[in-house]
């Protein structure tokens, strides 16, 4: 009867759960304001200034050693231009 | 080079041309021309990489490339089982971008062609900024399609295919950092080793104690990569990064990489110095000698399949001139990098000595990595 009730309220919780985080994200102000990232835009704080260069020297690691993968950038930046 | 490892290798090219951007922003109008130079081991690698990126209205930008690998191979491998050789890899690759919003869809091709290996990748990915542009998420996809030959035989034909998937958060963290997660898993399918490439394995009837047959690998590989990336603004206009990658695959091969790194600007001069650290296991049918003729069932002497620890020592500096424009470019800079990397392989021995069968030193590689490039901004 007990475990019943719990089946029954767990979906329903859990959905509540969801639209509450959910609605917590609309709300979450960012901590940087756009006009606090100007460090993040100077050059030299690009994560991946020059492509051309990096995807380069990731085929020489790729070439040299076993492992591959997870040191691109992941296409993120600053978002200060 | 590995036939794996020359789809990875295509799969890096696409996702490097596809990925540069920020999500709410389309990447900068830019050309590269590099020139790039690998010599170290009896291997010398050189070319030219091309990249031309062009923006079409507001929200579509669009990108091509172009790198050669001009090889000359007295690599150990080589001298040791085979001869010297020189080859050449061209590689085309072209992607566009698509913003909408705060979304930016892209989707790419590379192809790959050399004498006895074809490679075709498409990509696609999708990059969303949320949470008033301080969180950037990034979900990828790539396919890729290869065709393996030998230079020495006609008929030899054998086909791979691979998959990847990636998903990678850029997060802003303070108004003096920013990081980076990224998670990548690999499957590959198909005919995964070089065919070239023998194992020894000891044989009383041979002078030396040791005779040869070709390596043969498993037919699938997955590999799963997670790294964190984190950037630094230091008070006095520097930035410090660091790095760490976890890397685990199919064939028992664990790694932990680390990196660090230094930019200081002085003037129109930008310098960097990166120490980076590498350190795997070696693949569970890697033997640098094996106790019979098809002792196993796979079995494998390639020495970046060897547990060994790698250490690479960069270099770079960019010169900006142009800095106020000049008829329809923006800015240029000039650049030059130099890595040098030194690679202790801890089970792959160095027949090319001549010494006792047990007694040959472990292999040691040297090699320097020159980059020389200009970019124009527009």
């Amino acid at each position: 009867m007990f475990k019943a009730q719990i089946s029954r309220i767990l979906p329903t919780l859990a959905t509540l759960l969801m639209v509450a985080g959910l609605s917590a994200c609309s709300n979450i102000e960012p901590w940087v304001k756009p006009y606090e990232r100007d460090r993040l835009a100077d050059p030299i704080m690009f994560l991946d200034a020059d492509p051309v260069s990096s995807a380069y020297i990731y085929h020489v690691y790729e070439a040299r050693e076993g492992a591959r993968g997870g040191e691109g950038t992941a296409g993120g930046g600053c978002g200060c231009n | 080079m590995n036939p794996c490892l020359k789809r990875y290798l295509t799969i890096v090219a696409s996702l490097g041309v596809s990925q540069a951007g920020i999500a709410g922003v389309l990447p900068d109008d830019r050309s590269d021309i590099l020139y790039h130079q690998y010599i170290g081991g009896g291997v010398e690698i050189d070319g030219p990489s091309i990249l031309m990126r062009k923006s079409i209205g507001k929200s579509f930008s669009v990108v091509a490339n172009y790198y050669v690998d001009m090889v000359s191979s007295a690599s150990i491998d080589v001298i040791t089982t085979a001869s010297p050789y020189t080859e050449e890899r061209t590689q085309y690759s072209l992607a566009a971008d698509y913003l909408r919003g705060n979304t930016m869809m892209s989707v790419g091709i590379t192809s790959s062609e050399e004498s006895d290996f074809d490679s075709s990748t498409y990509n696609l990915s999708i990059s969303q900024d949320m949470f008033g542009d301080l969180t950037t998420l990034t979900l990828s996809y790539a396919y890729g399609d290869d065709t393996v030959r030998r230079a020495d035989d006609p008929g030899f034909f054998r086909d791979n295919t691979r998959q990847h998937y990636g998903i990678g958060v850029t997060q802003i963290l303070t108004r003096n950092l920013i990081s980076v997660l990224n998670f990548e898993v690999i499957t590959d399918e198909g005919f995964l080793n070089n065919p070239y490439r023998s194992v020894r394995y000891l044989d009383a009837g041979s002078a030396v104690g040791y005779s040869f047959e070709p390596e043969l690998y498993p037919h699938t590989r997955t590999s799963t990569a997670i790294g964190i990336r984190a950037k630094y603004y230091l008070p006095y206009r520097a930035a410090l990064e660091a790095q760490y990658r976890f890397y685990m695959d199919t064939w028992d091969i664990n790694g932990n990489t680390v990196s660090i790194a230094y930019t200081h600007p002085w003037r129109e001069f930008i310098f960097t110095a990166k120490y980076r650290w590498h350190d795997q296991t070696g693949a569970h049918f890697f033997r640098d000698i094996f106790p019979r003729f098809e002792a196993t069932n796979f079995r494998g002497r390639d020495k970046e399949l060897s547990p060994l620890t790698s250490q690479t020592v960069n270099f770079s500096v960019a010169y900006e001139f142009l800095s106020d424009g000049m008829g329809f470019l923006d800015k240029g800079t000039v650049n030059f990098s130099l890595d040098h990397l030194m690679i202790d392989y801890k089970e792959f021995r160095d027949i090319s000595t001549g010494a006792a069968l047990g007694d040959e030193p472990f292999y040691h590689l040297d090699a320097n990595v020159l980059q020389l490039f200009v970019s124009f901004w527009y």
